[in-house]
């Protein structure tokens, strides 16, 4: 982990503010670490260059895994190692093998998906996530730059947040 | 300038400001309990004890000491079994197929609503364990292990293992959207405790809240995983019902042999689920003093659900009634006949007057928006669906095709003690949710605020 740096908290406190915000800064080449949200703003990932979430991805490989295990599953129990005549049926007949293999295809797809999730995210129950303001989950929208990776001095980066329309500005060490 | 839509009413009322929501919300967790909610959890533990010496007197002694015999072998257990899936249904259908077609109203709702769920299903998930006498064999009917175990193959074919398969995954995948909604939210209550110093309470949401952070790469993959749920969701609550009525369409029963099932079951399933939170919520809103968040517009719009549904479930009534006649098959119209107007004409009737005809008053713009006419409503449509099952049931099995075996089913009080048990249950979970959980999507809630709230900023 990366410790003592220095970063500038800027807090907003309007999401369409923070937007625009985003847009200037950037625009000013200025590097913001990130930006911590109580809720989701549309399109501020956009706005900071961040690439699509590939986890619809993971769900649909997660899916058709549960798909292909269930099917070989019920086709080996009841075709293969032990054929019973069951309503004289065939023995691996396929449509009363759909409703299971829907289920399976969706439970491996959600677990799947959501695992993915707390992977890529690095969340645990015993973590606590670095914060910069505490007031970030209640009603602002804090913004942290940091420092040792921008070029501009704190003084400058510091105008360009409160021109920008952040309410407050602080520093914050780690 | 912001334009304002004549036709759409404010989802949330008040002026409230996004600092208002965490506030409103989180207070119900971080304060102690009312006297209100003592004396509804103490009657609620009371009822799931004495259920408990049911079900516990019952596993001891065997399914006999149901009022099943050999002509009604199923009975209150698969009637309840089914009640209980179907409230569920409505949790789903909001935080799900609503998410998907960016229905805002169901903000408020979801929370309350997806938790009703998983506890319906628990308790719709008693009624088969009950039933199967030796519970602990159950683990080889219905998990695929091997012959040499001791007993053959599960049996895919069969529609009761399928329920099993939906039930567990809808269940499971319930559970998980609806924690994953409630992670931001934990993360509201553990900050609250950490400028409160409450310590333990801080590490306690922490650990529940995953150490969520709100960064804007997690959110966008979070709703990402969102949707994604939500479309998983959509197919799954609809084939949950579907194969709960499989076990019913796939059998030779006259009554039950029927392909109009699956998208009855699954009407009356949304149609029970909205009328059973309609019920808590009106109480829950009462309660927390909610009003501005759940407001007579919600009540409106679910009410307008209820009467689709409930038109839906009127038709197929009819829709059976008309097929048993036009099919001519003696054994089919005898069912029928006999359900209107045989020995268990009261419990017909009790279905077609609280299923069909009372939710057509909220055709009334004075009836669906009042919210004492709701209350009543939504626990009269719960009853008639229990009927609808119990007919379903009960009506068809109890005259078959060998006169000399027809009988009728009486229950006795371990029939009803289970079904006490369940409530117990459900009531027990529910304020517990109420409690220690916020009841109400903070984050959701906190995104339409703008757009939605009464005060313009």
């Amino acid at each position: 982990m990366d410790s003592n740096k220095n970063f500038l908290v800027g807090i907003f406190n309007d999401e369409e503010v923070l937007l625009h915000a985003v847009e200037n800064i950037r625009g000013k080449g200025v590097k913001i670490q990130e930006v911590y949200s109580p809720f989701p703003v549309h399109g501020l990932d956009e706005a900071l260059g961040y690439r699509r979430s590939r986890l619809p991805i993971a769900a649909f490989l997660f899916g058709l895994t549960g798909t292909s295990l269930a099917l070989l599953m019920q086709i080996w129990m009841l075709g293969y190692d032990w054929p019973m005549i069951i309503g004289g049926k065939n023995f691996a007949s396929l449509p009363p093998f759909i409703p299971v293999t829907f289920e399976l295809t969706v439970l491996l797809a959600a677990f799947g998906m959501v695992g993915t999730f707390f992977i890529v995210c690095d969340m645990k129950p015993y973590k606590w996530p670095r914060q910069f303001d505490l007031r970030s989950t209640d009603d602002k929208h804090v913004m942290a730059i940091d420092l040792a990776a921008n070029k501009l001095d704190k003084n400058e980066i510091s105008g360009i947040l409160k021109e920008s329309g952040a309410s407050e500005v602080n520093e914050k060490n780690f | 300038m912001q334009a304002q839509s004549i036709l759409r009413e404010s989802l949330i009322t008040g002026g409230k400001t996004v600092a208002d929501v965490s506030e409103d919300i989180s207070r119900q967790v971080e304060g102690k309990p009312t006297k209100l909610w003592w004396m509804a959890f103490g009657i609620s533990v009371v009822v799931f004890l004495y259920g408990f010496y049911c079900v516990c007197f019952l596993l001891w002694n065997g399914v006999g000491v149901w009022g099943l015999n050999k002509t009604v072998g199923w009975a209150w257990d698969i009637t309840n079994f089914v009640w209980w899936v179907g409230i569920g249904h409505a949790g789903t259908l909001i935080s799900a197929i609503l998410l998907l077609f960016r229905q805002k109203w169901r903000m408020s709702i979801n929370r309350a609503a997806e938790a009703m769920t998983i506890f319906a299903v628990i308790c719709a998930a008693t009624f088969p364990f009950a039933h199967m006498g030796r519970l602990w064999l159950g683990f080889y009917w219905v998990f695929p292990l091997p012959n040499t175990w001791g007993s053959l193959w599960a049996n895919f074919n069969s529609p009761l293992l399928w329920d099993v398969f939906a039930i567990s995954t809808y269940f499971s995948v319930s559970l998980v959207f609806w924690y994953i909604g409630l992670i931001p939210d934990f993360a509201v209550i553990r900050d609250r405790a950490v400028r409160m110093g409450h310590k333990t309470r801080a590490a306690i949401y922490n650990a529940l809240s995953f150490g969520w952070d709100g960064a804007a790469r997690t959110w966008s993959r979070y709703e990402s995983v969102a949707l994604i749920l939500a479309g998983l969701s959509t197919p799954l609550v609809l084939s949950v019902h579907t194969i709960v009525s499989f076990d019913f369409a796939t059998s030779v029963v006259p009554g039950w042999h029927t392909t109009i099932f699956p998208p009855y079951f699954v009407a009356g399933a949304i149609f029970s689920g909205f009328a059973m939170v309609l019920t808590l919520l009106l109480v829950t809103r009462k309660v927390f003093k909610l009003e501005d968040y759940i407001t007579i517009y919600h009540i409106e719009l679910m009410n307008i659900i209820i009467i689709v549904t409930g038109s839906i479930v009127g038709i197929a009534y009819i829709t059976e009634f008309f097929i048993a006649w036009y099919g001519q098959v003696p054994a089919e119209s005898y069912a029928f006949i006999n359900r209107a107007f045989g020995p268990y004409w009261w419990a017909y009737w009790a279905m077609m007057t609280c299923n069909v005809i009372s939710p057509q008053l909220f055709w009334i713009k004075k009836i669906r928006t009042s919210i004492v006419a709701t209350f009543v409503l939504s626990i009269i449509v719960n009853i008639g669906m229990w009927f609808e099952r119990f007919v379903i049931i009960v009506t068809s099995i109890h005259r078959d095709y060998l006169p000399s075996s027809w009988s009728m089913f009486y229950p006795t009080m371990y029939d009803v003690g289970e079904y006490l048990f369940t409530f117990g249950l459900f009531f027990t979970a529910f304020l517990l949710f109420a409690k220690f959980f916020p009841v109400i999507n903070m984050a959701e809630v906190k995104s339409i605020i703008k757009s939605s709230s009464e005060k313009k900023h």
